[in-house]
Parts: structure tokens; sequence; C-alpha cells
């Protein structure tokens, strides 16, 4: 069963809602340990069904999906998975360090290890000093890295992102870029990312996955060859034009001969 | 290290400032109450003079005292009761979704009947002088605020909060601890208010139809028919004033419980 060298093997995967609307139709897709892989496509591609399909939040109509060589549901049932959603879903009645250690609290690490762990996350994020505050007191970047730190607290073999950074102004998301970049090549994780920003996938990624709509289908898969580790500079690389035009063009032909046919906005979309 | 909760602060000092407008307006009201019944010269059975319910209650202080604390145990033991299984109830509903279709449309049903007017009955059935009969009045006017504000609170949770606890496998026992419990206390705490208001003005009712002698709602009946009426008024107040005092107590373990809440927001905000 198990793939080598595979995080997500998805195979043939289709999803079929009940209204009809056929969301994700033959995806295959192959994700390597460490690779940084972006889903980004049209409203409506059915790219966060595609994310929620990989951590077993939505089950697939047919096709299948291997998680380190297991099912998504044994992969989940075994603390795989680290999600961060675009709302930062923080608890009010739990402090900063309390969300973070809420994953180990399930997993049953004692109180020091837990401790520990909280310090070292809430230092990655660099929030170091707002360990008591309540999530409320933060603002939406700094509770979405608090976010972020609760999702690898646990080292999961997978991070699954939907739009983390979607619901943030433009400078907290540059900003956030860089700090996930590091994040990322420090935790030496793996990370599914849906987008809507072509500069930020690019950016983001070792492979761009584009998606066409109705039914979402994968049009065409970017690598990218950046240098690492990225930064500022890399923005400005007459490369990185290239590869958002590269992801541009493939999105403009995978929206071609097939017009949308009109449906409620956002409903399709998650579930 | 914890900061003290600004809840613990809120519920015990409470800022002085907030109260004052409040205050003013009391004894404003007194002022005026008193001035103009001196004024048009009101009967005493219409309405006493402010001064004369003070008289009256001053001189029975200590047995108008106890009549209230014996109607507020029969007001808190039937808070105890109907609180309890409102919680009780909503937690049932919240988990099985089938049954809150089943019955909830009863429970709203039910709480349109005039539960006051059960009280003869539970007298009836626990016996005029038995605290029990004066409880289940109280405890079923306070059943229906706590579970639906519970069930509320339990039902009205964020999608992705269950989606994050099931992405770390947890079942619906995790989700209940830890997601739609904590997210109930707020909305919880509302139906409990209502309820410590609402737990006095039932065991007074019940007393009204028949009680020891000892009790508050007993004891204004009594002083009313009499023309007593300065000491009715006295116990009315004292009536309303172990309500609020029920209520307020209600409100700090609010405080305390709930210091996360962000209406609770006071300290170190940016």
């Amino acid at each position: 069963m198990s793939v080598p060298g595979r995080v997500v093997s998805i195979s043939g995967l289709t999803k079929s809602f009940k209204t009809g609307v056929t969301a994700l139709q033959e995806i295959d897709l192959d994700i390597r340990p460490g690779e940084f892989v972006s889903l980004i496509g049209p409203s409506g591609c059915g790219k966060s069904t595609l994310l929620r399909i990989v951590g077993d939040l939505v089950q697939p109509t047919s096709g299948t999906v291997l998680v380190n060589g297991k099912t998504a549901h044994r992969a989940r049932l075994d603390h795989d998975y680290g999600i961060v959603f675009q709302d930062s879903v923080l608890y009010d009645w739990r402090t900063v360090s309390r969300n973070v250690s809420l994953p180990l609290e399930m997993l049953g690490w004692s109180r020091a290890r837990r401790k520990e762990r909280v310090r070292e996350m809430l230092e990655l994020v660099e929030l170091t000093g707002f360990e008591s505050n309540r999530p409320w007191q933060l603002s939406g970047g700094m509770q979405q890295r608090v976010s972020i730190a609760r999702a690898l607290s646990f080292d999961p073999a997978l991070l699954l992102m939907d739009e983390p950074f979607g619901a943030l102004d433009e400078m907290t998301r540059e900003r956030l870029n860089m700090e996930l970049l590091r994040i990322w090549e420090k935790a030496a994780s793996t990370i599914v990312f849906v987008t809507h920003s072509i500069p930020e996938a690019v950016f983001l990624s070792t492979r761009v996955v584009v998606m066409s709509a109705r039914p979402g289908r994968i049009a065409d898969v970017v690598a990218v060859d950046l240098p690492q580790p990225r930064g500022a500079e890399t923005r400005e690389q007459p490369r990185f034009f290239e590869l958002v035009t590269a992801v541009r063009e493939a999105l403009a032909a995978g929206g071609r001969g097939q017009p949308a046919p009109t449906l409620p906005a956002g409903t399709e979309e998650r579930y | 290290m914890e900061p003290v909760p600004p809840g613990v602060v809120r519920a015990i000092g409470g800022r002085f400032v907030d109260w004052l407008p409040a205050l003013a307006v009391f004894a404003l009201g007194l002022a005026l109450w008193q001035g103009l019944t001196t004024a048009f010269n009101v009967q005493t059975f219409l309405l006493p003079k402010p001064t004369d319910i003070a008289t009256a209650f001053w001189n029975d202080r200590g047995t108008l005292w106890d009549y209230g604390l014996y109607t507020l145990k029969e007001a808190a033991g039937g808070f105890a009761m109907g609180c309890s299984a409102g919680i009780l109830v909503a937690l049932l509903l919240a988990r099985f979704r089938g049954l809150g279709l089943a019955l909830l449309p009863f429970a709203i049903a039910a709480n349109a009947i005039p539960i006051i007017a059960f009280a003869p009955i539970t007298n009836n059935w626990f016996g005029l002088l038995n605290p029990v009969s004066k409880m289940v009045i109280a405890a079923v006017l306070c059943f229906f605020p706590t579970m639906i504000n519970t069930l509320r609170g339990l039902t009205s949770v964020h999608p992705s909060s269950i989606e994050l606890m099931r992405s770390y496998g947890g079942g619906e026992l995790a989700v209940f601890r830890r997601v739609r419990i904590p997210n109930a206390l707020p909305f919880m705490f509302t139906g409990l208010k209502v309820s410590a208001v609402l737990s006095m003005i039932g065991a007074i009712v019940g007393e009204y139809f028949g009680g020891p002698t000892n009790a508050l709602g007993v004891s204004i009946l009594n002083d009313s028919q009499l023309f007593d009426f300065p000491r009715a008024w006295a116990g009315i107040m004292l009536a309303s004033a172990f309500g609020i005092a029920f209520y307020a107590a209600v409100s700090v373990a609010e405080r305390l419980t709930t210091s996360w809440h962000p209406s609770a927001r006071t300290f170190r905000s940016e």
C-alpha cells in the first residue's frame, strides 16, 4: 500500500455533493516529505474541499488518499495533521499558552513537557511574553501566529493550511509569509497550503498546483525553482515574475473553455 | 504567572464610579417618593412614606430578616433543583439532536403554562408547611431559562472549532469537554441570573397560597390583610433586596468563572 517517499498520495479522487455538483474530479497528486505545495484556483474549484479530504474532515466520493501510507482516517487518529484555518479558531477561554498546548493535552503530554514545548513554540512564532494574554487581546496577525504555533506544537507529519493569511492586510501577510518560510525550514515539515494569491503561492511553495473550476481538476503543476532560503529580494528576481506569469497563465488556461455555471457564491467551496 | 483575573476585581470591588449614576437615581426616587407622599398627604394604605417603611422594618428587623432567610432558602433550593435539571437536559438535547427535535417543542409549550397557577397544587402535593412545595414552584420557573440558554451556548459553536478538535482525533466527548461546555458558560450564566430572580418570585408566590408563618410571603400577605401596610412594604422591599443579592451572587460566580470572556476586557488591551 505504502508509496515510499510520499507523505500524501492521492489517486483518482472524486468528490460530488448531493446537490449534483462535482467539486473534484479525478485528482492525482503525490507530495514528498519536506515539500511546500500550494493549491491555487478560482473560487469554487474545490481546493479547500481537497485540503479537508486530505485531513479526513470531508469524505471523498471515490478514490484514495494515503498519508504516510495510511488511510486519512487512520492518520487523523494518529495525530498526523496540524491544521490552520483562515479564522485562527482560538478559544477565548484559554490563554495564548493554553491554546498552544491544547493538542498536547489531548495527546496526554505531561505538564512539564507541555510547558517546555509551548515556550519553544511561542519563541518560534515570536510571541514570547504573550503567554497569559487572551486571544482577543491580540491582533489578527498575532492570532494567526498562535494558531500556527498550536498546529506545529506536536510535530505533525503534515501541516494543512486553508488560506491562513487570507483575512490579513497585505503588509502583515508578507511578513507572515517570511515567517512561515523560516518556520518551515526550521521545523522541516511538509505543508499543503490553500491560497487565492498567486504571488503568495509562488513565494512560498516548492510546487504550485493550479486547479480549474467546475469540476475541480488539476490544470497544471508549476515547479518553483527559486533558490532557498527566500527573502524579500526573492520577490524582485526576474524568475519570480516569470513563475507568477506561468501560474497566472495556467489559471487562465484552466478557466477557459469551461464557463462557470452560476452557483450561490461560496456554498460549494467548503462543504 | 497568571495575572489576577480581571473578573475578580470587577466582581468584588467593581468601580464605585460605575455605580454613582444608579445610586443617584435611587436617592432621587426615594426623595421624590417621600416628598410627594408628604405634600399630597397620601394615605398609608395607598402608599406609605419611605420613612414609615424604614421604621416598620427597623422595629421588626430581626423577625423580618429571619422570614426573608427562610424564603431565600426555599428560593435557593428551587434554584438548585431547576437549574441543574435545566443544564442536564440542555446537555442531553445538545448531544442527541433527535431527542431535541422531539422534546423541544414540548418544553417551549410547557413554558407557556402559567406555572404560578400550580402553586396551590404543589402545596397540596408536598404539604403546605413543607418548603419543598415552594421549591418546586421556583424550580419549574428556573428550568426553562437555564435550559434554553445553556442549549444555545452548547450548540452555537463555530464549525471550524469542531473541525479543529476532529483534526486532533478528538471525538464527541472531547468536543463537549473542550469546546461546547466552555462555550456555553456565558450563555448558561445568562439563564442562571434570570433564574436567581425568578426563584425568589416563585418562592414568594408559593407562600401566598399558604405556608408557615415564618415565611416572608406569608408575612406580607398577613400584614396587608391586617392593614399594616408599612410592614407589608418592608417585607416586599426585603424580598427584592434578597432577590437582588441572589442575582449579585450569581454575577460574582459568573465573573469568576468566565473572566476570559471578551466582555470582561479590562486589562492590557493594546
